[in-house]
């Protein structure tokens, strides 16, 4: 029961936030240089055909009123329509936004199920072989930019041993082992740098609760070791993972436009650099708010876990 | 026979390069129906006794020589599957601090049943049934609904009952109380002490090795008294016995340090210079540098403890 007054209490919480974060989006994407009838007309466009496709676009109102008017139709549903192919830019994310998410929750698990006993192990035998290959992904993971890890992964497995196809993409629907192999190179890329911190912060976490009064009173107990780190220590190590798996996902929404990028991945990270660089403003306004939903709705979600996970956060009985 | 016996026992540190002796040579046993006070400064090895007879030293320690018997069983030869199953079934161990002693995250009732299943063939449903009546034994109100509350729920006087619970919950024969009391107000601590005396001693004919800093304490519910110096135990004996007449000079020095309504108010009397470090104890009787009575012959070895006069043992050359 408080819990879910605590969760409505965080969505109504949400309305300022988007508000903000649409303001933001908005003015900063008039900051860049660069006309969007200029764009779409070409260098050799005559003034007057200029000013007649400005006024198409809405863009010789005042800046407020470019805005109320944006907000207005986003209240009533309407993202608006993509500059230059006229498309409901509603339709291209509705197309689009399901790779990037697969995307990232593909690397998240990846990266959680190498990560999380990689760490735990290190943390039992520190200075063993786990904690030594946990420092070197830890060291490895975070030195290696995306962009050239994907490429050598390209090289590697889909020029040299020819395992995974190099670019494309394969709808969910039509051919789920097609599908998973279209997205194992970019999801492995993405993970890699999120694998690093979790390892170190996973290592850190049980070394931190091994450490309390608690874990001496439970082998007191006689319980089996195997049952006090895998039921009573990770779960109270469970927190410090939690928080960085949100965190972290703000980075993969980050990452995954350069790995779109990089392996050609259809999604919402691709739409939005090439909507940039064409300033095409209703995609990438309409682009980057559903992106930084998302990363709100997540860590939204890391928050009622901490009430799950804590007794003391959820204010239990009492 | 006894409940447990330590023979000759010295527990060293690895530090800055090389081994120190924390504990060195302690030697003491618990009988059935009592309650053994062991007694010293911070720093003096007391706890470090108790980990090494729970065989749950730090990485960095290690038991350099003697035996430890619980019962017929020499513990140092145990595996560490044997010795799980020992833990908290023959013999228990509660803590200082109570508040950090429960798992944050887990129920009263799962701390409980947890440990009975780890020992006892018994189903869910015994198991919350003998937690509930354990959580009874060691008077917390609302027993029943109290097993579904988490620890933070609880004062500290009440999370000390848990513990106790919980270790008493397989009959242990020793149960070993690590300063139970010290993190505890003085009603509180009375009423822990009671019930601890009530619940293995009386009830149960078990034995108790009490560490504590508080000679109130020792006065209060021991029934004998060994009192530690440096790693070393000095004097040993039946509690009215040694507050009566101590005899080694650093038991001695210790009671007339104590504010007493007895004594004609004034200044307290203190112990001159201080406790040696780990690192630099001296080789013959760890007290002879503080020692109002010290004689060469004190710097050749540690004395062994010997029997005197009035009871007690005493380990010092005044008595040889």
């Amino acid at each position: 029961m408080q819990l879910a007054r605590y969760i409505a209490g965080r969505l109504l919480l949400l309305l300022p936030v988007l508000f903000g974060t649409s303001v933001l989006i908005f003015l900063l994407l008039r900051l860049i240089p660069g006309d969007p009838a200029q764009v779409i007309l070409g260098l050799r466009a005559t003034p007057e055909r200029l000013v007649i496709v400005r006024s198409e676009l809405g863009l010789d109102l005042p800046i407020h009123q470019q805005y109320a008017q944006w907000l207005g139709k986003l209240l009533a549903g309407d993202l608006g329509k993509d500059f230059r192919s006229n498309e409901a830019v509603s339709e291209l994310l509705r197309v689009r936004l399901p790779v990037t998410i697969e995307l990232t929750l593909f690397a998240l698990a990846l990266a959680i199920v190498v990560a999380v006993p990689l760490g735990i192990r290190a943390a039992i035998r520190p200075g063993g072989l786990a904690d030594r290959a946990a420092m070197l992904l830890g060291l490895l993971g975070i030195s290696i930019p995306d962009f050239w890890l994907g490429i050598m992964l390209i090289l590697l497995f889909s020029l040299g041993l020819r395992m995974f196809p190099s670019s494309g993409y394969v709808r969910l629907e039509s051919d789920l082992v097609g599908n998973l192999r279209s997205f194992f190179l970019p999801a492995l890329t993405l993970a890699v740098g999120l694998a690093a911190v979790l390892v170190r912060m996973t290592r850190a976490a049980l070394l931190e609760v091994l450490e309390r009064d608690f874990v001496k009173f439970l082998r007191a107990k006689g319980l089996r070791e195997r049952l006090i780190i895998y039921q009573h220590v990770l779960r109270n190590a469970s927190i410090p993972i939690v928080t960085v798996i949100g965190l972290q996902f703000g980075y993969l929404l980050g990452g995954a436009v350069i790995v779109e990028e990089v392996f050609s991945l259809p999604g919402v990270g691709r739409l939005i650099v090439s909507a940039t660089l064409e300033r095409n403003y209703p995609v990438v306004q309409a682009g980057m708010l559903v992106v930084a939903l998302l990363f709100i709705l997540v860590n939204l979600a890391t928050d009622v876990l901490y009430g799950l996970l804590n007794p003391k956060i959820r204010g239990d009985g009492a | 026979m006894s409940l447990l016996s330590l023979r000759g026992l010295s527990t060293e540190f690895y530090s800055g390069g090389r081994w120190l002796e924390a504990v060195s040579d302690v030697s003491f046993d618990l009988r059935p129906g009592e309650i053994l006070g062991l007694v010293g400064e911070s720093g003096c090895g007391k706890s470090t006794i108790a980990y090494s007879v729970m065989q749950l030293l730090a990485h960095n320690a290690r038991i350099s020589r003697g035996q430890v018997l619980l019962g017929e069983t020499d513990l140092l030869r145990l595996e560490e599957a044997d010795l799980q199953a020992l833990r908290g079934s023959r013999v228990s161990m509660i803590f200082q601090n109570p508040m950090t002693a429960l798992d944050p995250l887990f129920t009263i009732g799962h701390q409980l049943v947890e440990t009975l299943q780890a020992h006892l063939d018994i189903n869910m449903h015994e198991a919350r049934r003998r937690a509930l009546s354990l959580l009874r034994q060691v008077g917390i109100p609302a027993a029943e609904e109290r097993l579904r509350a988490y620890p933070h729920q609880f004062s500290g006087g009440m999370s000390q009952r848990i513990a106790l619970a919980i270790a008493i919950a397989c009959q242990p024969q020793v149960l070993i109380a690590d300063e139970p009391t010290t993190a505890l107000d003085v009603t509180i601590q009375a009423q822990i002490l009671q019930l601890i005396r009530r619940l293995l001693v009386d009830e149960r004919g078990s034995g108790v090795l009490l560490i504590t800093h508080d000679l109130g304490v020792v006065a209060q519910v021991c029934d004998r008294v060994a009192v530690m110096y440096a790693g070393s135990i000095v004097e040993c004996g039946e509690v009215a016995a040694l507050f009566a007449a101590p005899q080694h000079p650093y038991t001695q020095a210790l009671l007339n340090s104590l504010p007493s309504h007895r004594k004609a108010r004034g200044r307290l009397e203190t112990i001159a210079g201080r406790v040696p470090s780990l690192g630099d104890r001296p080789a013959g009787c760890p007290f002879a540098p503080r020692c109002p009575h010290t004689k060469e012959r004190c710097e050749n070895g540690r004395p062994p403890l010997i029997k005197v006069e009035t009871g007690q043992e005493v380990a010092c050359v005044l008595y040889d």
